[in-house]
């Protein structure tokens, strides 16, 4: 289904409130309580409509396997953040006839479901978020995690330091030993993250630098600060 | 516990039961307040020592207190107030009080088991047994899962006491019925937080209606009625009046608010239309929070600050205030998509969640203590005043200001710096927080940190003493 316009949702929701109100409230004085008291009614009940309309629109729009928040097996693939001149930000590109498999084994749609599962409640189970931002939301004490996957900073440092050969085993490594791998006097504390579990969290954060966040962060990775 | 109650707050014999349990409590949740504030301290410190603690309680489970504590402290304090009007709305004392009595119990014990585990346990595996028992890992609503459907099953008694002793009164007034309304909106948006999802995007879309929906909604309204209360009492402003202006605070409060949970929606997975829909209808939401500040100035005025209850007067000046300024001004200053693309995620959120907890619902809460205050300690006047509430108040002010100020520069610095300038990477975010813009704010966010700690021990002491030697001459007798 198309996109609704933001403007024909704002100027009906508002049509409605005024239109219902008015005729429900028709001959009364507007210094009385009781023409506030239906118009209050009439307000919330049409607004908590329009809610509960967007709401399963956007449900259906964001579902596991749409193209806003794809499927988890994405993780096989190579993924960049480009600029897209048409929608005027940058978006996620899913490298479909590039492979890249994660840990270089290539994981099922169901293999790979299980992961992103084990990912999400290793992440609630150590409130990471209370720390860092997902998405934006969270706690402001250390990086927004959104884009981790494709933050230069594997590359250029935490490989070598970390004597890896590929990111994600430089993930995985920093992941159950941030403090041995700091890279400032702000450390992550070890959290006592299993093997199986440091690889799911890497899973999901590849799987989470896919979802089409409207732009957000803008022109990650491009930095005029940080340079290497 | 009544021995306990009549030490804290005087004599409570003549009170009905229902202001009893609200004085239950309010005891528990300016405690409460108190351990929100150390913690919030502890994480503070460790901003600018990163190796305070740093293996006995993280950062992580420092702020989770910290936030977790105030949550449940400011629902209790409006429980408090529900149970403190209730016997006067409705004529009669609460049915059930026995009743109401045992959720008090089960609430605080509910809360304490799930603070010692987030103290002594921490963190589980990656794994449902710890969502279910140990924490939930989402921000505010960490509690676990046990617990919260022991909330609900609390709240449904708590809502239970409210209704019965409504139907029993045969009579219904407009505050008590925008208030059962909202009472069921309020609990009802919790349990949209009580499931588990792989799907980070539809794991905030929920997330945010209860956070949103109750502190730009459901929450607001409901301060709306408890202020509309305190007007009545404090300042004896008609019941039409309040009650008038209690319908428009609702019309403007849901009109705006609802769909103004649009703002949270421009970059967590969701379609591009919350982006104009969110933008529209948050930039609204300030508009409500003018009339709340027009109506309590415009009452004041009429009466040309007379009153009988000096605190509780001024503390409905900060609440209209800090209201317009902490929610109103500072989240209109982030919640066009246009700024927030940068602003998301930094410590601009901070700093307005700072000033608007503080102003819209710290406020809220000290109105309706004082005014049970005077109630118990000083029904027939002389009015309540004392030095020491004056230091707490402009004491607790300045020091809020000075946190949130410091937060603003930080965050405006996280914002052109990290964001703007920088590409958002772990290497930017490293590099900001080293920037003096934001380092430094972060000393200053303490030390006025502690001062507020402070000016809590000053209120606290005030709330013990104020009113209690109301019959000696050193109080000022005279209505101002
Ligand atoms: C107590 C706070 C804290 C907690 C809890 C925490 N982190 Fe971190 N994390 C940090 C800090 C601080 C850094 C920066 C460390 C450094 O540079 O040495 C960091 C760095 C990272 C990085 C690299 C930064 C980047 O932008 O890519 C990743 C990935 C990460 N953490 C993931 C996690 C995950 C997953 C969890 C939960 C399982 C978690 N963190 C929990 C504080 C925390
Ligand atoms: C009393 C009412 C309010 C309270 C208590 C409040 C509190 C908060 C808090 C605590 C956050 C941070 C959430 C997090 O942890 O991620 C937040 C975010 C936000 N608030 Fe409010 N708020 C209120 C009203 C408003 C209003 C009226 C507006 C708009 C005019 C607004 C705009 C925003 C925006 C845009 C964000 C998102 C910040 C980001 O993108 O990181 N808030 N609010
Ligand atoms: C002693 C005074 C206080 C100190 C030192 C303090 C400190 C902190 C710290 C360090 C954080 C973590 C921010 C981050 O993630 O970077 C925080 C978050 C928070 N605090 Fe406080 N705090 C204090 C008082 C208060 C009060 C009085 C309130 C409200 C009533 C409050 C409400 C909040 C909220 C809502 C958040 C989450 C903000 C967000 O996610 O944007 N704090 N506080
Ligand atoms: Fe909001």
């Amino acid at each position: 289904m198309k996109d609704f316009s933001w403007l024909e949702v704002t100027v009906a929701s508002l049509l409605f409130i005024l239109v219902i109100g008015s005729l429900w409230t028709r001959g009364r004085n507007w210094l009385d309580p009781v023409f506030w008291k239906r118009f209050a009614i009439v307000g919330s009940l049409v607004m908590f409509t329009f809610l509960w309309i967007l709401t399963f629109d956007t449900l259906s729009k964001t579902r596991i396997g749409t193209d806003r928040v794809p499927s988890p097996d994405v993780i096989n693939y190579k993924i960049t953040y480009e600029y897209d001149p048409q929608k005027g930000y940058y978006m996620p590109v899913i490298h479909k006839d590039k492979k890249e498999p994660l840990f270089g084994k290539e994981v099922s749609p169901q293999e790979a479901m299980e992961l992103i599962i084990k990912g999400k409640l290793v992440i609630q189970s150590r409130a990471c978020m209370n720390c860092h931002t997902l998405l934006g939301n969270g706690a402001y004490y250390a990086p927004d995690l959104t884009k981790a996957w494709l933050d230069p900073k594997w590359e250029k440092i935490m490989i070598p330091a970390t004597e890896s050969e590929t990111k994600e085993e430089a993930m995985v490594k920093f992941l159950m030993n941030p403090e041995k791998y700091a890279t400032w006097t702000r450390r992550m504390p070890n959290l006592n993250l299993s093997e199986e579990e440091a690889k799911a969290v890497v899973a999901y954060l590849k799987w989470m630098s896919a979802i089409n966040t409207n732009g957000f962060p803008d022109h990650f990775g491009e930095s005029k600060l940080a340079k290497f | 516990m009544e021995a306990l109650l009549k030490r804290i707050w005087g004599d409570i014999s003549s009170l009905p039961e229902s202001r009893k349990i609200a004085l239950m409590y309010w005891t528990v949740a300016i405690v409460l307040f108190g351990a929100q504030l150390i913690f919030g301290l502890i994480a503070a410190i460790q901003y600018v020592n990163p190796d305070f603690l740093f293996d006995v309680l993280p950062f992580n489970i420092a702020r989770m207190l910290h936030i977790n504590a105030m949550v449940v402290w400011l629902i209790m304090g409006f429980i408090g107030g529900i149970y403190w009007l209730l016997p006067d709305e409705t004529g009669t004392d609460v049915v059930g009080a026995s009743l109401g009595k045992i959720a008090f119990y089960l609430l605080t014990g509910a809360v304490s088991v799930v603070v010692l585990v987030y103290i002594l346990v921490q963190t589980g595996k990656g794994e449902f047994f710890t969502i279910w028992f140990i924490n939930e890992g989402r921000e505010y609503i960490e509690a676990p899962r046990w617990a919260d459907i022991g909330i609900v099953a609390v709240m449904g008694i708590i809502y239970f006491n409210v209704l019965a002793t409504v139907l029993k009164s045969k009579r219904i007034t407009g505050l008590l019925g925008v208030l059962l309304v909202d009472l069921i909106a309020l609990a009802g948006l919790y349990m949209a937080g009580m499931f588990f999802t792989p799907n980070i995007t539809l794991d905030q879309f929920w997330w945010w209606w209860v956070v949103h929906l109750w502190v730009e909604a459901t929450w607001e309204v409901l301060v709306g009625v408890l202020m509309g209360w305190a007007l009545m009492h404090v300042l004896g402003t008609p019941r039409r009046i309040v009650e008038g202006w209690l319908y428009l605070e609702v019309l403007l409060v849901f009109g705006t608010g609802i769909l103004g949970l649009g703002h949270h929606y421009y970059w967590i997975g969701t379609p591009e239309y919350w982006l104009g829909i969110g933008g529209f209808f948050s930039s609204l939401e300030p508009i409500p929070l003018v009339a709340m500040i027009v109506h309590a100035v415009y009452d004041a005025g009429m009466h040309k600050l007379h009153t009988v209850n000096r605190p509780a007067l001024f503390f409905i000046f900060l609440q209209a205030f800090g209201n317009f300024f902490g929610a109103g001004v500072w989240g209109f200053m982030h919640t066009l998509p246009q700024i927030n693309l940068y602003s998301h995620g930094t410590q601009m959120a901070a700093s307005h969640g700072h000033l608007a907890f503080f102003g819209a619902y710290v406020a809220t809460n000290l109105v309706l203590i004082y005014i049970a205050l005077q109630q118990i300690r000083s029904p027939e006047g002389p009015i309540l005043d004392s030095r020491t509430w004056k230091i707490a108040y402009v004491g607790m002010i300045a020091s809020m200001v000075g946190m949130v100020g410091a937060l603003l520069v930080a965050g405006f610095a996280q914002t052109f710096f990290e964001r703007a300038v920088g590409g958002s990477t772990w290497q930017d975010y490293i590099l900001t927080q080293m920037h003096p813009w934001v380092k430094i704010p972060m000393f200053w966010r303490l030390g006025f940190g502690v001062l507020f700690f402070l000016f809590y021990l000053v209120l606290v002491y005030d709330i013990l003493t104020i009113g209690r030697k109301a019959k000696e001459p050193s109080v000022e007798v005279k209505p101002a």
